[in-house]
């Protein structure tokens, strides 16, 4: 036994001893990247391993640290970064960090009115590397040389000439024909070559110019001079501005505060649709809920009646919705309701001889949204009613049938209080879910038909969640990251507080049973 | 609660039963048709086929253009570990929460109760941007592949399922370890070879469900996932139907009731077991 747990022992600390020694070799080469906020991450993750493993205080953190690690990583930290996405102006055109944005501003040029002009010809040796010799116009030719350009001697022998007196090859280095010049176009306009202090740099196809820098970043005041026109542009809203309120784009990410959550609420265009996808939202998750609540009652009342026969084979029929996985469902429903090619179009035209429009139409579709979320949802209240139809007493119903109550008598008074007290958490629970499912919309109607002169893209049966995905992801208009995440947290305070009014309501209800 | 019906209440009942049969099993008959239909467009289905066929299905196993077995193999490699992982880690957590009594404990319960309200999706973008700059440091654990979607997945099912085992292991008695204990077995040991097999109702349960959500899950797959080859099954059919249901109806409802019946196989000879662990417990059946 002691000999087993030295073995034991031996084998967690060399494992530690493994996973330190791993640390520190990825800590190095954090290092050497310069990457100083994943350093520090990976440090603190170490030192923590080592401390559960060697202190006896953290034992039950050994416990928990496993699970944690991927909520923390995978929940509360991108819980925290939505949060923090949902302060900056991120967007398409504000992508970059500020740093990133001078960075690339620095690296502009232009072509001066007065610039001189080079022919050129262009070469490549067998490893493929690009050099090129330029003929300025006053007879000096260049050779470039790195980022450099050298003045050289064509008369060199090392230069060899063609027939017509052009330089052909030299050293092993051959020329590229025109066609080849063309494809080489990208390489060729990255050269970025200096001569004396000037930048060359391709200018047409068969020229280079001589270029200056465009953009100059004043530490001082915070803005970028235009060395052109002298314009100075300062750093304001996520963009570079000049006096007039020209912008440079790219802009850079900044912190707006609460401006995406103010947007949401004052914003005429972002708050009509905010409005009317909030509106959708919550109709979406009552109905379905209502419906097929009663649905599910209404089925669990005619299974759980003892003379009606073959009541198990019925509930096994009757679950099968709520087996299938929700996206095949949704698919299939997708494809029944099609408008020109669905089986649904196919009876209502035989029966009337008229075409739902069940796609195109937003009525239509929001119907047809409920319709087919109350068949995946019934069989679940079906399930709950029926095991709080079973759970009521028998001898409640005697004695009221001893007092002369009704059957409808008995159902309002006994059964729906009873049923209540345990279904109504269940069905909250349920709105809950509801109000950001997801898959059911986007599978169906991905939130088409779309709106007409929406500020975003909103469609007519979008739900909060999907509207978000849009915003975020949609290419179309732009990926909106700040005020898709400003909505993802507006939508948690909308679950949480009802999840929190969930739990005031069970307390309460338990209270009130506890009272019967 | 119920008296002998008449004969027009018992024909009542059963005509009730009967229309809800029909819009319950009403898709799934048309999919079944549509399976074994010879024509591959919704428009020219008929719910009884002249000539059934089993051309869609073996569609499915041999045209290449069709990567379904790769989805399937997909699906049930990342819903496997993940589950696998789900009960093994929750089942830690639990246990120190429910045996342990260690600072911090109060605060992280509560904490457990806060975060597992919080749809893991509403961070969408967050995860997207994380896995993407986890991809260039770790390749095989970022964007776009099976162990990252996994991770995420694991991430999204710790806070309601630790909650969920540590009522389960809080209603196990004490007195079953502490023997163990008296004994000199650590509280790992105790709880590896006493309390897990105690509570392999529980741990079936967490196990099946999670591996049915995951199955099903389709919003993270889709924004982390990119090619045909890595899709899961959720993602994949979705790609191969969008548009097509002129072209593609029927290898497409071959695949519906194939991806169906394999969580159908699972739900219910199950149900019971698993509806139990969906109400959480609220109701007794």
């Amino acid at each position: 036994m002691a000999g087993r747990e030295v073995v034991a022992q031996g084998a967690k600390l060399g494992l530690l001893a493994l996973l330190d020694a791993a640390a520190v070799w990825a800590a190095v080469s954090l290092l050497l990247r310069g990457d100083h906020l994943l350093l520090a991450v990976l440090a603190a993750g170490a030192l923590l391993l080592n401390f559960v493993v060697l202190s006896r205080r953290a034992y039950p953190l050994r416990f928990l640290l496993p699970g944690l690690v991927f909520l923390f990583a995978m929940v509360v930290y991108p819980i925290g970064y939505t949060i923090n996405v949902s302060l900056t102006n991120l967007q398409t055109g504000n992508l970059l960090t500020k740093s990133q944005v001078i960075a690339q501003l620095e690296g502009r040029y232009y072509l001066p009115p007065d610039h001189a002009t080079f022919s050129y010809w262009a070469f490549r040796n067998p490893q493929g590397e690009l050099r090129v010799i330029l003929l300025a116009q006053d007879g000096r030719s260049y050779l470039s040389e790195g980022s450099q350009l050298l003045p050289v001697d064509l008369t060199d022998p090392r230069f060899v000439r063609g027939t017509d007196g052009t330089v052909v090859a030299f050293d092993d280095f051959t020329r590229l024909s025109l066609a080849q010049i063309y494809q080489s176009l990208p390489a060729l306009e990255r050269l970025d070559l200096m001569l004396e202090g000037v930048h060359v740099r391709l200018a047409t196809v068969r020229e280079f110019g001589t270029y200056l820098r465009k953009y100059e970043y004043l530490r001082d005041v915070d803005a970028i001079r235009d060395l052109e026109t002298g314009i100075v542009y300062t750093a304001r809203e996520g963009y570079f501005t000049s006096p007039d309120g020209v912008r440079i784009e790219p802009g850079f990410q900044i912190y707006v505060g609460f401006r995406n959550y103010l947007d949401v609420l004052t914003n005429p265009g972002i708050r009509a649709d905010f409005t009317r996808v909030f509106g959708w939202t919550v109709a979406w998750s009552f109905l379905t809920v209502f419906f097929s609540f009663w649905l599910g009652l209404v089925l669990a009342y005619l299974l759980n009646d003892p003379y009606v026969r073959g009541r198990f084979f019925y509930r096994s029929l009757l679950i099968i919705p709520y087996a299938m996985p929700a996206f095949i469902s949704a698919l299939v429903w997708a494809g029944l309701f099609n408008t020109d090619l669905g089986v649904i179009n196919r009876i209502i035209g035989e029966l009337f001889g008229t075409k739902v429009r069940w796609l195109q139409d937003p009525m239509w579709a929001r119907a047809a949204l409920i319709f087919i979320n109350v068949w995946l949802t019934y069989p679940y209240m079906m399930i709950v009613s029926l095991g709080a139809l079973q759970s009521i007493p028998k001898e409640m119903y005697e004695a009221a049938r001893v007092d002369g109550a009704t059957g409808w008598q008995r159902f309002w008074t006994i059964t729906m209080p009873l049923l209540w007290v345990s279904v109504a958490p269940l069905l909250i629970g349920s709105f809950a879910f509801t109000f950001n499912n997801f898959t059911i919309i986007w599978l169906v109607t991905a939130g088409r038909p779309a709106v007409l002169g929406a500020a975003t893209p909103a469609g007519a049966t979008d739900i909060l969640i999907s509207w978000t995905y849009r915003l975020a992801f949609e290419g179309d208009r732009g990926n909106q990251l700040g005020l898709a995440s400003a909505v993802s947290i507006i939508i948690f305070v909308i679950i949480a507080t009802i999840s929190a009014v969930n739990f005031r309501f069970t307390r309460a209800l338990e209270d009130v049973s506890r009272g019967v | 609660m119920y008296s002998r019906p008449s004969v027009v209440g018992l024909v009542v009942r059963y005509t009730l039963i009967g229309l809800a049969l029909l819009y319950a099993l009403f898709p799934v008959l048309w999919i079944l048709s549509a399976s074994f239909n010879p024509t591959n467009n919704l428009l020219e289905q008929r719910l009884f086929p002249a000539n059934p066929t089993l051309e869609h299905y073996r569609r499915l196993f041999t045209d290449p253009t069709v990567p379904f077995p790769r989805w399937i193999l997909n699906t049930l490699q990342v819903s496997g570990i993940t589950s696998v992982i789900t009960v093994f880690l929750c089942a830690l957590g639990a246990y120190a929460f429910s045996r342990f009594r260690f600072r911090g404990r109060r605060a992280g319960l509560l904490g457990l109760l806060l975060v597992q309200m919080f749809p893991q999706m509403l961070a969408m973008v967050a995860i997207y941007l994380l896995l993407i700059k986890i991809k260039e440091f770790v390749p095989w654990l970022g964007y776009n592949t099976h162990p990252g979607l996994i991770m995420v997945y694991l991430g999204g099912a710790m806070g309601f399922n630790t909650w969920f085992m540590k009522g389960y292991f809080d209603t196990i008695p004490r007195s079953v370890e502490e023997s163990a204990l008296v004994d000199g077995a650590t509280p790992f040991q105790a709880f590896l070879r006493i309390v897990l097999p105690l509570a392999r109702p529980i741990l079936a349960v967490v196990l099946i469900i999670q591996f049915i959500t995951t199955y099903s899950e389709y919003v993270l797959a889709s924004i982390l996932l990119k090619g045909t080859d890595m899709y899961t099954l959720s993602v994949g059919l979705r790609f191969f139907i969008q548009q097509a249901y002129d072209r593609r109806w029927g290898a497409f409802s071959a695949a519906a009731i194939l991806g169906a019946l394999l969580i159908l196989a699972i739900f219910l000879p199950l149900q019971k077991l698993i509806i139990s662990g969906l109400t959480g417990g609220a109701v007794k059946e």
